[in-house]
């Protein structure tokens, strides 16, 4: 029983863009973020295969090539391009080892967090009242001490070790995440789309995490993207202090910490990690900007 | 359940509570305080009046998205209030709604063929092939293509979306259909197509529609009976043609005076109200309509109209109940 009514006949339907795909359009548009994305998988390549790419042990010592510089300083060696540390051990393979702890921490940060966040924001979101209040007087709280302060903290009373590093920076970063789900899901559980999603009979857990959840993503993916940098930055700070990695386990900041003292006579060690932390940030930073271009079309070029 | 309107309203209440701060006693907002009405299979019962006159609230109640206070809502031959969830779910699914906005009753993250299956999915157990199957159908109903199938609700333009939500609609076969303000936001040539596919399904399944609109002119197209409201309750209640061509109560009278007509020969008289219309958290002692209303008198400012049978159509009014004790000078 066809309608009488008769739309706009289209000749020939072509096949809409897929999502991905006009995703990566507007992703591409922005250099800045493609060479992020470049940077990042290069990190990534070499941190999966660091057991292959690093010429040496990281754990080493040779003890008769301690504090080498780079290769292209008078000196170097090609034996170990970018030198070696204080008791002998090759930087390049342990910076390559390195990034394999980085991104362990930055990743299952993020990763942490992103669940932990969903579930708190969607119930702070969706069950309001008391709920809503408790959650987000604990973000709060949180948010009102100084990050490094308060991961020093945490860090001091659960031990210093490579898995407490990850618990407090997640804590850390915990309410970020809570207060973006929370305040896309009440912009969302407003609009009529929920509400006929209620009429039709679905129950909540579906309404929650098939109905609302893919509609607050876009935000939460920047974020998200952009918090793997922070995390980062926040455990190499820790390392720095000595709360994170425990040596001899190769992790960059307690890399840069390790060469404090080498600053002036053998500046190489210290700055090497140092730059290794900078460009993972950077190029995580500026693929996580793009990203955010590409996923808001309020940021997009017309 | 044989001969009983599919949908029969009963002194129908809901009061919301509004914090007006720490330090003050919260109020209460009469957002529809005692409304009566029933609606028959295949009839079409339009709900006019301003914006904040308790539309949305009845929609809302309907529907079952909200509660009412008090009152009683029977569909289908089954009482609402205090029924069982069991019931509830069933009865759910046998009212459906489709809003005012196309651009915000859809998810933009779901394929257009999963919109119309997600009801299927949670009500039925049907088979991913048989719901696929029925989705498809009814695209065809509302006069959608096969290939809109795949398609997100951004592809598609403001009377397309509105097909969309009529389809979802209708996936759980409901009695009754509640359409807030469902042409509004469309333009005009695109209303008539809606409206004429409305009318087309109504006379299909036999359906009840309760229309709530502001728009005077569809609802002089599509309804059967007609109930204009004013600040949460009824003012006056008729068949379309009462209401349109002998209007009693003095607001519908101003709103039907207000409509366009594409008619330049036509002398009209526009009766302006004056003034804005009151806060519902403080209405008016007496009719609430008083401040603003041409026929006023003293009774009207201190004791409330009953809805009361005038003629033929029902009249919440005094200067037409009790034309004997306002002053005739009004």
């Amino acid at each position: 029983m066809p309608v009488d009514v008769s739309l706009p006949a289209i000749t020939r339907p072509t096949a809409p863009p897929s999502p991905l795909l006009s995703f990566w359009r507007s992703f591409r548009e922005n250099r800045g973020a493609v060479l992020g994305l470049a940077v990042v998988s290069i990190v990534i390549l070499v941190a999966i295969f660091a057991n292959f790419l690093a010429p040496h042990d990281p754990f080493e010592q040779y003890r008769g090539f301690t504090k080498l510089p780079p290769i292209w300083v008078d000196g170097g060696s090609w034996t170990y391009p970018l030198g070696t540390d204080a008791l002998g051990r090759d930087m390049l393979s342990r910076l390559m080892y390195g990034s394999r702890i980085s991104l362990f921490i930055g990743l299952s940060v993020m990763a942490v967090s992103m669940v932990v966040g969903v579930v708190l924001g969607l119930a702070a979101g969706w069950f309001g009242g008391v709920v809503d209040v408790i959650i987000l007087r604990i973000m709060d709280l949180i948010m009102s001490i100084p990050s490094l302060v308060l991961a020093i903290l945490i860090v001091a009373i659960i031990g210093p070790n490579l898995t407490n590093t990850i618990v407090a920076v997640t804590v850390v970063y915990l309410p970020r995440y809570v207060r973006l789900v929370r305040a896309s899901a009440l912009t969302e559980l407003s609009k009529d789309y929920v509400t006929a999603a209620k009429v039709s009979g679905v129950g909540p857990w579906r309404l929650m995490f098939v109905t609302v959840l893919p509609n607050c993503l876009p935000p939460l993916i920047v974020q998200a993207a952009l918090g793997v940098s922070d995390a980062i930055l926040e455990a190499a700070a820790l390392g720095f202090l000595g709360l994170g990695a425990q040596p001899p386990t190769p992790e960059w900041g307690s890399m840069l910490a390790d060469s404090r003292d080498l600053i002036t006579s053998h500046p190489w060690v210290m700055a090497l990690p140092g730059i290794a932390i900078l460009i993972t940030v950077l190029a995580i930073n500026l693929m996580g900007d793009g990203l955010r271009d590409a996923l808001d079309p309020r940021l997009r070029k017309s | 359940m044989s001969s009983e309107p599919v949908l029969v309203a009963r002194d129908l209440t809901r009061y919301y509570e509004v914090s007006r701060g720490a330090f003050r006693d919260s109020a209460t907002l009469k957002a529809l305080d005692g409304t009566s009405f029933t609606v028959e299979r295949g009839k079409t019962l339009a709900v006019v009046g301003e914006s904040g006159c308790g539309k949305s609230t009845l929609a809302r109640l309907v529907t079952m998205i909200e509660t009412p206070t008090s009152g009683s809502l029977r569909i289908s031959g089954n009482e609402i209030a205090g029924a069982s969830k069991e019931t509830l779910r069933a009865l759910r699914s046998k009212v459906q709604i489709v809003f005012q906005n196309p651009y915000g009753s859809l998810n933009p993250r779901q394929r257009i063929g999963h919109t119309l299956e997600e009801p299927l999915l949670v009500n039925t157990n049907l088979s991913a092939k048989e719901r696929t199957e029925k989705a498809r159908a009814m695209m065809t109903n509302v006069g959608l293509r096969p290939e809109h199938y795949e398609r997100y609700p951004h592809m598609f333009s403001g009377g397309q979306r509105q097909r969309i939500a009529i389809a979802r609609a209708l996936m759980l076969d409901p009695d009754i259909l509640v359409l807030d303000e469902p042409v509004s936001a469309l333009d005009v040539s695109i209303q008539a197509q809606v409206l004429n596919l409305l009318a087309d399904i109504q006379e299909r399944l036999n359906l009840a529609f309760l229309f709530i609109s502001h728009d005077l002119s569809v609802v002089r197209h599509i309804a059967n009976d007609v109930m204009v409201m004013y600040l949460g309750r009824v003012v006056e209640y008729g068949t379309r043609d009462d209401i349109f061509h002998n209007p009693q109560h003095p607001y519908t009278r101003a709103l039907l005076s207000a409509t366009p007509m594409a008619d330049p020969e036509r002398k009209r008289e526009r009766i302006v109200l004056k003034g804005e219309l009151p806060s519902p958290l403080n209405p008016p002692s007496g009719c609430a309509f008083n401040p603003r209303c041409p026929l006023a008198f003293d009774l009207c400012r201190v004791d409330r109209p009953e809805l009361l049978a005038h003629e033929v159509s029902l009249v919440a009014c005094h200067a037409v109940n009790k034309p004997e004790a306002a002053p005739k000078a009004a």
